[in-house]
C-alpha cells in the first residue's frame, strides 16, 4: 500500500438528492403548533400586538378627551363601553392605546438584556477560570438586589421618563440572563463535541459560533421570555410610582395608580388596567412554558 | 422432575408510552430451579432487562401492558396486590443493578439503607438489624465493615459499592436474586472478584439467580444455564457447556463467532477479520412476521420469514427456536 | 531501531490540583506521572489499565486538550507547540474518537456539517469540505444520500461511531487515538466497527493508539500493548508476547482476571483483591506494592524505573532490575 499524502478522492457533488430531516427549530415549531395552550396564548398575544400597532385606528373615542361630567362612569354606560376614568376619559380607548407603551416597556428591556446578558454569560462560561469568577461575581452584586428595589433605585438615579426606565429595567434583567447563559454555556463547553472541535484546532470564536451558540440560545431564550411578564409588571410598577411614564400618557401601570382612589366608587373600572397586565403576563408565561416543553425533546 | 422455583410463562411486555407501542418482550418462557443460576444473554433491545424487571414489576404500570404469568414459588407476581408486591420485593426476590451509585440513595449511609430494608420486612430491633448489616458486610468481604456501614455511597469505591449493594439485596434472605448487568461497569480485576463472590454466596444461600448480561465471559463464570434472547424472545437455551461448545441457533453461533476471543490465530502474519452479523436488530414497534432473526440469518429460507419458530427440543434441557436446526447440527 | 517513532512521549506528567485549604497547599491528583513511551509509524498501540490508571488523561494530553504539568510530546521529530510544529498544525496530524458517540456530535448540526467542520477550520472551502465529508461517509459504510443531511438523534450507536470515525479522518491525520471507541457498542456492532477500523488503517496508512478496558479486543487489534497503573507505565510489549508471558505482576493479575470462558475450569481465585487505588496519594516506592502478590520490603522504598522505551519489552518492576535489592530467589518463582 503506497503512502499517499491526500487519501481522499476527487471532489464530486453527490449525484442523488439527500434525504433531509426537519431541522431542530422546525420540529420545535411543529410541536408548538400542536400545543393548544401555546396556540391560545399566541392568539392573546397576537390580539395585544394588533391593539398596539393599530390602536390609533380602532379606538372608539379620543383617549385624551377628558370630561368632568363623564367621570367614573360604570362599565356599559352609553358611550363608555368599559367605563371612564377619574378624568372622564374613555377606558376602552385608553386601554387600547395603553397597550403600546406597556408592551414596549415590557418587551424592549428584555430584548436588550437578552443580547447583552447572553454575550456576558457566553464569555464567562466559555472562558472559565479567573475570567469567569471576575465577571460572575460582579454580576452577583447586581443580582443580590431585589429587582423592584434595583429598578426603583436606578430610575431614581437616572430620573423619571420612559427612556430612563427602559435603561434601568434592562440593567435589572442582565444579571439573571447572564447567570443562565453562563450556566448553560459551562455545561455545553464540557461536552465531547466541543472538545473535539477544540481538537481540530479551531479558535474559540469559531467554536462558540458553530458549536456553543446553537445549543445555548434555546434555554436562554426560554428563560428570557419568562421575564417579559416580570418586565411588564416592573414597568407598571415604575409608572405607578411616578418614575416611568408621565400623565396624560395612557399606560396600564400609570392608570392603576391614578385609579387607586376610584376603588371605592367604581371598583370594576379601577381593576381593568390590572386585568390587562394580568392577561398579558399570563399569556407570555404560558407561551414561554410551552416553548420550553417543545424544546425539551432530546432533539 | 422437580417443579421449578421460578416459572415465567408466555410473558409479553408492551410499552405504550411513545408514538407507537413497543413490544419489548414477545412470548418468553423461562424456568429457574432452586439453587440454579440462569444467565440471560442478549444485546441492547433484546428484552433481557425488561424481562428481569418484570419479575419485580418495576415497570411503570400505567404505560406497560404485561400478560402471561410469572410464578415465583407459590405466587404469581403479575397478580399480586400492591401490599403483597411490596412484601415480595426484598423478602422473596431482590435485585442488584448495574450502577450502584444510581441504585443506592445518596443521602443515607449504606448501613442505614440495609437496616431500613431489614426492618421493613422483619420485626427486629434497630440494634439487631444493625448487627445483621455488619454480618452481611463481613460476608461480602468489605474491609473495615464497622466503619463502612456509616459511609455514604459516594465515599466508597466502585467495587465496594457493588458489594454493598449485594449485601443490601441479601439483607432479608431472599430466595431469588435478580442481577441486572452487575459487573458491566466494573474494572476487570474487580469484576472477577464480584463474580466469584456472587458464585460463593449463591452456593452458600442456595439462591436462584437470574443474571442478565451482554458479556458471555461473565455469564460462563457464574451460570449453570444460559438463555440467549433476541428481539424479545428466547431463541436458545441450554446448559452452559452445551451452549458454548455446540450452539445450534444461528444467532448464538454468529454471536460466539464475532468475538475477538476466537480470532487470535494469525493468518499470514495478520489477524483475520471478525465475523460479523450484517444488518441491525429489528424495530420492536413494528409487528414482526416470521422469525425475528431471519433478515440477518444466512440460513433463512422462505418458511423462516413466514412462521415464528416454536421451541424445538434438541436434547434434554437444550432447546432452540429455529426452523433450520438441520443446518446447524 | 531504524524506524523513527512517529510520537515520542517524554516525562509526560499531569497533576490536577484539588481544592486548596486556607494555606494554599492542597491535595494533588497525580493522574499521569512521568510517562515515557513511543508510538511507531503504522502500528496500533493498545493501552490498557483500570480506573485511575491515567489512560484517558494520557489521551487528552497527547491531543493537547489539556496542558501537561511537565514533559513533552514530539511528533515526527518536532516538538509539539515548538517553532517547527505549531499547535494548530499538530492538530491536523492527530485526531481522536471518543467513547460516547452521542455526546461527540453536535445535535444541532447535520452529519455532513459535523464532519466538514474540521477541514473548514483549516481553510478548506465549504464545498470541498462537504464533498470530503460525503466521500468519508461512503468509506465508513454510510450511504451519503441517506445519512449526510440527517441529525445525530436519528442514528444508532454504531452508525454514530462511524460518523465519529469519519469526522476524525476528515483532517487526514496520521495518528488516530481511539479512547474506548467501541466500548459502548453492542458486541455485534463492535465487531463491525473493529473491522472497519482495520480496513481504514490499511487504506489510509494510519497509526492507532487504542485505549480500552476490554483485554481481548486490545489483544486482537494491537501490535504492541502498553499497560498503565496509577498514572505510570508498567509494561510495554508486543501483543501476543505480553499476553502469553506477562512480566509485570500487575499485568499478570490483570490478564488472569479475564473470564475463563470454560465452564469446566472456572476461575477459582481472584489474582488481586480490592479496588484500584486513588491517584491522590499513591503508595510510596512502587505504586503497585500494596496489592502485589510478590512484593517485598524494598518495593515500598524504591520506585522501579521503566526500561528504555526503545528496548523490546520494557517493564517497570524491581524484579527485573539487577542491583535493586529485590531478593533473587523469589524471582525464579515469579518468572516460572
Amino acid at each position: 500500500m503506497t503512502t499517499s499524502t491526500s487519501y481522499l478522492t476527487a471532489t464530486q457533488s453527490p449525484a442523488q438528492p439527500l434525504e433531509r430531516s426537519p431541522g431542530y427549530w422546525q420540529s420545535v415549531l411543529k410541536r408548538l403548533l400542536k400545543d393548544k395552550v401555546a396556540l391560545g396564548a399566541g392568539c392573546v398575544i397576537a390580539i395585544l400586538f394588533f391593539m398596539a400597532i393599530f390602536g390609533p385606528y380602532i379606538v372608539p373615542a379620543d383617549p385624551y378627551q377628558a370630561s368632568i361630567l363623564g367621570r367614573l362612569k360604570a362599565i356599559g354606560s352609553p358611550g363608555f363601553p368599559l367605563g371612564s376614568d377619574e378624568l372622564g376619559r374613555d377606558m376602552l380607548s385608553r386601554l387600547i392605546i395603553g397597550s403600546r407603551l406597556s408592551l414596549f416597556i415590557g418587551l424592549t428591556p428584555v430584548m436588550f438584556a437578552f443580547v447583552i446578558g447572553t454575550v456576558i454569560g457566553l464569555l464567562a462560561g466559555y472562558a472559565g477560570g479567573l475570567t469567569n469568577s471576575a465577571i460572575m461575581r460582579t454580576i452577583d452584586v447586581f443580582y443580590a438586589f431585589p429587582s423592584v428595589l434595583l429598578a426603583i433605585a436606578l430610575s431614581g438615579a437616572l430620573g423619571a421618563g420612559i427612556f430612563n426606565s427602559l435603561i434601568s429595567l434592562t440593567i435589572v434583567f442582565i444579571p439573571p440572563i447572564a447567570r443562565v447563559a453562563e450556566s448553560v454555556t459551562t455545561q455545553v463547553r464540557m461536552r465531547d463535541y466541543v472538545e473535539s472541535a477544540r481538537a481540530t484546532g479551531a479558535n474559540a470564536f469559531t467554536i462558540v459560533r458553530v458549536h456553543v451558540l446553537g445549543n445555548v440560545l434555546g434555554p436562554i431564550f426560554v428563560y428570557a421570555t419568562s421575564l417579559i411578564a416580570v418586565s411588564m409588571i416592573l414597568a407598571s410598577g415604575l409608572s405607578f410610582l411616578g418614575l416611568g411614564v408621565k400623565p396624560p400618557e395612557p399606560e396600564w401601570g400609570l392608570m392603576l395608580n391614578t385609579l387607586r382612589t376610584a376603588i371605592y366608587t367604581q371598583p370594576w373600572v379601577a381593576a381593568l388596567p390590572g386585568a390587562m397586565i394580568f392577561i398579558t403576563s399570563i399569556a407570555f408565561n404560558m407561551l414561554s412554558d410551552s416553548l420550553r416543553a417543545a424544546m425539551d425533546n432530546k432533539r | 422432575m422437580t417443579t421449578p422455583y421460578v416459572s415465567i410463562e408466555n410473558l409479553n411486555v408492551t410499552f405504550t408510552g411513545g408514538a407507537r407501542p413497543v413490544k419489548a418482550v414477545n412470548g418468553v418462557d423461562l424456568r429457574v430451579n432452586r439453587s440454579e443460576v440462569v444467565a440471560l444473554i442478549g444485546e441492547s433491545g433484546s428484552g433481557k432487562s425488561v424481562t428481569l424487571r418484570s419479575v419485580l414489576r418495576l415497570h411503570n404500570e400505567r404505560r406497560t401492558i404485561m400478560t402471561g404469568s410469572i410464578r415465583v414459588g407459590e405466587q404469581d407476581v403479575l397478580k399480586l396486590s400492591a401490599g403483597a408486591l411490596a412484601d415480595f420485593r426484598g423478602k422473596t426476590a431482590a435485585m442488584i443493578f448495574q450502577e450502584p451509585l444510581l441504585a443506592l440513595d445518596p443521602v443515607y449511609s449504606v448501613g442505614a439503607q440495609i437496616v431500613e430494608s431489614i426492618r421493613r420486612h422483619e420485626n427486629v430491633t434497630h440494634a439487631d438489624a444493625h448487627k445483621r448489616a455488619l454480618e452481611l458486610f463481613e460476608r461480602v468481604r468489605i474491609p473495615s465493615p464497622e466503619r463502612r456501614l456509616d459511609a455514604y455511597p459516594h465515599e466508597m469505591s466502585g467495587g465496594m459499592r457493588q458489594r454493598a449493594m449485594i449485601a443490601l439485596a441479601l439483607a432479608c434472605k431472599p430466595q431469588l436474586l435478580l442481577a441486572d448487568e452487575p459487573t458491566t461497569a466494573l474494572d476487570a480485576t474487580v469484576q472477577i472478584q464480584v463474580l466469584l463472590l456472587l458464585r460463593e454466596l449463591q452456593r452458600e444461600f442456595g439462591l436462584s439467580v437470574i443474571f442478565v448480561t451482554h458479556d458471555i465471559g461473565a455469564a460462563v463464570e457464574v451460570a449453570d444455564r444460559i438463555a440467549v434472547m433476541y428481539a424479545g424472545r428466547i431463541v436458545e437455551e441450554g446448559p452452559v457447556a452445551t451452549l458454548l461448545r455446540a450452539p445450534r441457533h444461528p444467532y448464538t453461533l454468529a454471536l460466539l463467532r464475532s468475538r475477538a476471543h476466537g480470532a487470535m490465530e494469525k493468518v499470514d502474519g495478520k489477524r483475520p477479520q471478525l465475523e460479523t452479523i450484517s444488518g441491525a436488530p429489528p424495530d420492536l414497534s413494528l409487528p414482526q412476521t416470521g422469525c425475528a432473526f431471519a433478515p440477518r440469518c444466512t440460513l433463512a429460507n422462505d418458511a423462516c420469514k413466514l412462521t415464528q419458530p416454536e421451541a424445538n427440543t434438541i436434547t434434554a434441557g437444550h432447546s432452540a427456536r429455529c426452523l433450520r436446526l438441520d443446518a446447524t447440527a | 531501531m531504524s524506524t523513527q517513532p512517529l510520537l515520542q512521549i517524554k516525562g509526560l506528567t499531569k497533576h490536577f490540583p484539588l481544592k486548596k485549604n486556607l494555606f494554599g497547599r492542597g491535595d494533588v491528583v497525580r493522574a499521569v506521572d512521568q510517562i515515557d513511551f513511543d508510538v511507531l509509524p503504522g502500528e496500533t498501540l493498545g493501552v490498557v489499565g483500570e480506573s485511575g490508571c491515567g489512560k484517558s488523561t494520557t489521551a487528552r494530553l497527547l491531543m493537547q486538550l489539556i496542558n501537561p504539568t511537565a514533559g513533552e510530546v514530539i511528533f515526527d521529530g518536532a516538538l509539539v507547540g515548538g517553532r517547527d510544529l505549531p499547535l494548530k498544525e499538530f492538530r491536523r496530524q492527530v485526531q481522536m474518537v471518543f467513547q460516547d458517540s452521542y455526546a461527540s456530535l453536535n445535535p444541532r448540526l447535520t452529519i455532513e456539517d459535523s464532519i466538514a467542520f474540521g477541514p473548514q477550520v483549516h481553510g478548506v472551502s465549504k464545498q470541498e469540505s462537504l464533498a470530503r465529508a460525503h466521500d468519508l461517509l461512503e468509506r465508513v459504510g454510510l450511504a451519503p444520500a441517506r445519512f449526510a443531511a440527517r441529525y445525530t438523534h436519528e442514528l444508532s450507536g454504531g452508525q454514530r461511531q462511524r460518523v465519529n470515525i469519519a469526522r476524525a479522518l476528515a483532517l487526514q491525520p496520521r495518528v488516530v487515538i481511539l479512547d474506548e471507541a467501541v466500548s459502548a457498542l453492542d458486541k455485534s456492532v463492535e465487531a463491525q466497527v473493529l473491522n472497519l477500523l482495520l480496513d481504514l488503517k490499511d487504506a489510509f496508512n494510519l497509526t492507532y493508539v487504542f485505549i480500552s478496558h476490554d483485554l481481548n479486543v486490545v489483544r486482537y487489534i494491537s501490535d504492541r500493548v502498553m499497560v498503565m497503573y496509577l498514572g505510570q507505565v508498567v509494561e510495554i510489549g508486543a501483543a501476543d508476547a505480553l499476553f502469553d508471558n506477562p512480566a509485570h505482576p500487575y499485568t499478570r493479575a490483570l490478564l488472569s482476571s479475564i473470564p475463563a470462558m470454560d465452564p469446566e475450569h472456572r476461575t477459582e481465585k481472584a489474582a488481586i483483591s480490592g479496588d484500584p487505588p486513588n491517584p491522590i496519594n499513591p503508595p510510596s516506592g512502587c505504586r503497585f506494592h500494596t496489592r502485589c502478590p510478590v512484593a517485598q520490603a524494598i518495593c515500598a522504598q524504591r520506585a522501579p524505573v521503566l526500561g528504555s522505551p526503545h528496548s523490546a519489552h520494557p517493564v517497570s518492576c524491581l524484579i527485573y532490575e539487577p542491583e535493586s535489592g529485590y531478593q533473587a530467589e523469589v524471582k525464579s518463582e515469579v518468572t516460572a
